[in-house]
């Protein structure tokens, strides 16, 4: 359990090449291996979503996940979400609804919401608050939350719908 | 341009946003790991502790004289306890820290500790409050006879005659469960011993890092200044994180023994189960009403139970104490005989969570209000209607002096935006169809804003209270404002740009608001009890307006004018009724580079500093909720919830609004969701959020808020405080919903969090289906 593998995956468009044991899980993987700490732990048992990340384009727990599943995955995180300067419209959207106080689970809310407008800009509002619920939040009351991504979904409809991303 | 009252996006959210905030555990890279192993149970005596070979183990034994902490209240009925911090011959409660491991790594020191025995004599424990006051019962402290460390009295008027001369007497005894803050981000240190200087940097998850340096430092017996305490970005705190734990004193005393940095990130096993909890607490109330609904006199018995021992500095008298003095609520009435006792037991300790005892309170008294409604025939809005406070001020039976607030008008507000009428009628015609719909009305003050005038009568050994700043403008004109104040996601440092730039003529993005370091800040008391607005605001306000003074004074010099007449705006003074002007920042540059110039202000330069210290202030609000009770799973759905709320003046009010949202839904958590259970030998059923059961964006619906302001004295700002009110105020209306909705049962809820089995015991239990 503690003889270490080799593994590597993309985080954000970057290759990464870590030496891990296999136990570790994906979430101390991208924090303690590769430094992106953006990527909160909240209760590492997989209920608060603060941890979530993409792989392959779809939401998961990077706490539930080992880092050796990944091998050759795509990852992204908090940290990739921004273009150089320009914010996400989903960071923007936060940023100007007042979609999070203390800020520890918005990372994971982020990545959560953009696995699913990414995939689905035209999601309805009942289903997106149902998807939503994945995560918790303990400062919001989650309204904001919910205006900050219906606001973001509404702005990345714009998106041209090919576009790889 | 005024920038109070403006919705401005917070300054504080595009690092966190980028996932560029830095959480205690973000800086723990590089330190040694330590891993606390902890009593499996209850109660026990301590045979011995083994562990392998080479651990770097430490034991109580090793800590040698650092001191237990045991803060004081300073009354007569008051018992100490002291808490080790590392149990060293009893354990008292499951999760209390016995020894620790370092190691290299979080793995590696979990592996270790795992591998750590610890040999206990297991007793039986007492966990809730029956076993605790039973006669003969084992006492969890010696001391502490009856397993009681407060028992304290109050009794105004006369309490005989008003019960005597009653037409209705309404008697229950209300229970709230046990409940946890659940801080998103749980609790954590880093700290890091500085061979040069000797000193030791804590990086700890909290909201009062100058309590923590003196606890810490009288504990180790260190000067205080060798000591720094730092509180990085924190993840939510709610009250949990005022308290002083063991795990911070052991990480520096770790860090200072062995010369090196080391870590310690809780885990979510241990924040559910050895950090602290909450709200339990049973109130046996009576109320006396004359026939025209008037109360006449409250008697009541609160038991609050605060587990193993008692929270420093804020001490286990925060939940009873607050439940004696506070009880009354907006209401008058004649005479308040009450008895308040901290009940001690096997179980984890208590510190303040969000609205501290109010929860529990306020939605006793709103019961109250509304069986005695139902007794007298009386509407739930009518009988509150000649009950409630109307002229101000109003000196409560326990003394509380009540400034200006709107009581009554938020009532009549809310009831008229969910037309009451009309839902009444909606109402009837769903229980025809086996529907059952309900409304519910909680009305309630939240106390805010009280420095040492208020925490003096508390009679604490530690006497909390004002907030100081220390503001400077640099040459390059921007200013800073060091607050003895701690936020930790409540966008205090944008609202105070906002306050600082209104009294000071420049706009808020010249300002940076400091907090969290005790090396860079003044002495303060930190973030909670809706203080910080309020206090740090009114010190900000009062050396905002030295500051200016010193600002007129290099203005009217350097533009040869009065100082009458200069008046800066949006950071340009200028010299009224002419276009003579000079920006702010070359009036800064010229008070610093050439201060021979100006020897009026040579003594402080462009620096101020003040305190504010109020007596404080109230808010109120009145929050409404339409459930609807599902009576074959017990579910109930919130379909609606309006607050009206009167907080004064609103500094930010998308800030405001986002304090209520959070608030109702952790009142809406204690309502109906959360609850932390033991099982009779004293171990937590609910060691995780699967069990733990914090709700989520499908149980909490949109809020509906709307503002009243009244504008007070009491307040130099007029800002009221708002922190805790939505989690208040939110169970009331929510308990008294549910029971509108079971009415036709005969059933009414005198617990919380009323779960769906609740519900379905209490229908199986009033027979048969309505009528």
């Amino acid at each position: 359990m503690t003889d270490k593998m080799d593994i590597s995956f993309t985080v954000n468009g970057e290759t990464r090449s870590i030496r891990v044991e296999p136990r570790r899980t994906l979430a101390d993987a991208l924090r303690e291996d590769c430094g992106l700490t953006g990527t909160h732990l909240g209760c590492e048992h997989g209920v608060c979503g603060a941890c979530t990340v993409l792989l392959d384009g779809k939401p998961v727990r990077s706490c539930l996940m080992f880092a050796v599943q990944t091998e050759g995955a795509q990852l992204r995180t908090v940290e990739g979400l921004a273009e150089g300067g320009k914010l996400h419209p989903l960071q923007q959207a936060f940023w100007d609804n007042h979609g999070l106080q203390c800020g520890f689970c918005t990372p994971g809310f982020l990545m959560l919401a953009a696995g699913i407008l990414e995939n689905n800009p035209d999601i309805g509002e009942a289903e997106l608050r149902e998807a939503l619920s994945s995560n918790l939040c303990r400062c919001t009351g989650y309204q904001n939350i919910l205006k900050s991504v219906l606001a973001a979904a509404a702005e990345m409809r714009k998106w041209p719908r090919s576009a790889d991303r | 341009m005024r920038w109070v009252g403006r919705r401005l996006p917070r300054y504080e959210d595009p690092v966190l946003l980028r996932g560029d905030g830095r959480y205690v555990a973000d800086l723990a890279r590089g330190a040694r790991i330590m891993r606390f192993v902890r009593s499996p149970v209850a109660r026990g005596r301590i045979l011995g502790i083994k562990a392998p070979p080479g651990t770097q183990l430490i034991t109580a034994a090793d800590l040698g004289d650092v001191k237990p902490m045991c803060p004081r209240l300073l009354r007569p009925d008051y018992v100490p306890i002291a808490q080790p911090i590392l149990a060293g011959e009893r354990v008292t409660h499951v999760g209390e820290p016995i020894a620790v491991v370092i190691a290299d790594t979080a793995a590696a020191a979990e592996d270790l500790a795992e591998q750590v025995e610890v040999e206990i004599e297991a007793e039986t424990p007492v966990v809730d409050f029956d076993q605790a006051l039973a006669p003969g019962a084992p006492l969890v402290h010696g001391a502490a006879a009856n397993n009681t460390v407060i028992d304290a009295s109050i009794e105004t008027g006369d309490i005989a005659p008003a019960f005597a001369s009653a037409q209705q007497i309404v008697e229950f005894t209300f229970e709230s469960r046990r409940q946890s803050a659940m801080p998103l981000e749980a609790r954590g240190a880093v700290a890091a011993f500085d061979p040069a200087t000797g000193r030791v940097t804590l990086t700890a998850s909290t909201q009062s890092p100058h309590i923590m340096r003196t606890g810490i430092a009288d504990l180790l017996g260190m000067p205080e200044s060798d000591l720094r305490v730092i509180a990085p970005d924190v993840g939510g705190g709610f009250g949990q994180k005022t308290a002083l734990i063991p795990e911070y004193v052991v990480a520096v005393w770790a860090a200072r023994q062995f010369g090196c940095t080391v870590a310690w990130i809780e885990d979510r096993l241990e924040n559910l189960t050895a950090s602290a909890h909450s709200r339990d607490q049973r109130l046996t109330l009576r109320g006396a009403f004359d026939s025209a609904g008037k109360l006449l006199a409250v008697d009541a018995d609160s038991l609050c139970n605060i587990g193993a021992y008692s929270i420093y500095p804020i001490t286990c008298g925060v939940e009873p104490l607050m439940a004696m003095t506070e009880l009354p609520g907006p209401y008058a009435l004649g005479a308040y005989r009450v008895r308040g006792r901290a009940v001690t037991t096997n179980t984890c300790p208590m510190a303040p969570y969000r609205g501290v005892s109010r929860p529990v309170i306020t939605t006793a008294i709103e019961r109250l209000m509304d069986c005695a409604a139902e007794r007298l025939g009386l509407d739930p809005l009518e009988i509150r209607r000649r009950n409630l406070i109307a002229a101000f001020p109003h000196t409560s039976p326990t003394g509380l002096v009540h400034d200006g607030g709107t009581y009554r008008e938020a009532m009549e507000m809310a009831a008229t935006l969910v037309d009451v009428a009309g839902f009444r009628a909606r109402q009837q015609a769903a229980r025809a169809e086996g529907r059952y719909l309900g409304i519910g009305f909680s009305v309630f003050s939240e106390r805010t804003g009280y420095g040492t005038p208020v925490f003096s009568a508390r009679k604490m050994e530690i006497t909390p209270g004002f907030e100081r700043v220390e503001l400077a403008m640099d040459p390059s004109g921007f200013v800073e404002a060091r607050i003895g104040a701690s936020p930790h996601g409540q966008g205090l440092k944008t609202t105070l740009a906002q306050l600082l730039a209104d009294e000071l003529g420049v706009t808020p993005d010249t300002i940076r608001v400091i907090a969290g370091d005790t090396d860079r800040t003044p002495y303060g008391w930190g973030t909670f009890a809706s203080r910080a607005a309020v206090i740090a605001g009114g010190a900000c306000k009062l050396a905002a307006v030295k500051l200016r003074e010193r600002l007129n004074e290099v203005a009217a010099q350097t533009l040869e004018a009065a100082v009458a007449d200069i008046e800066i705006n949006d950071g340009r003074a200028a010299v009224r009724g002419t276009d003579l002007g000079i920006a702010v920042p070359q009036l800064a540059r010229a008070a610093y580079h050439e201060s021979h110039r100006f020897p009026a202000i040579v003594e402080t330069g462009l620096s101020a500093v003040a305190t504010y210290d109020p007596a404080g202030t109230f808010s109120n609000a009145c929050h409404v909720a339409i459930v609807e009770v599902d009576t074959a799973t017990g579910q109930i759905a919130i379909e609606r919830f309006v607050i009206v709320e009167d907080a004064g003046v609103l500094l930010n009010p998308t800030i405001v609004e986002g304090q209520i949202h959070g608030g109702v839904a952790q009142g809406i958590a204690n309502a109906l969701y959360e609850e932390v259970v033991y099982d009779e030998g004293g171990n937590i059923l609910t060691g995780s959020l699967a069990d733990y059961l914090v709700p989520t964006m499908a149980e909490i619906p949109d809020l509906e808020i709307h503002h009243l302001e009244t504008i007070t004295d009491a307040s130099i700002t007029g800002v009221k405080g708002v922190g805790e009110g939505g989690a208040i105020g939110a169970p009331a209306a929510i308990l008294n919903a549910v029971s509108d909705a079971l009415s036709p049962f005969g059933i009414g809820i005198f617990e919380m969090p009323i779960t769906p089995q609740r519900i379905l015991q209490l229908l199986r239990e009033h027979r048969g289906p309505p009528q």
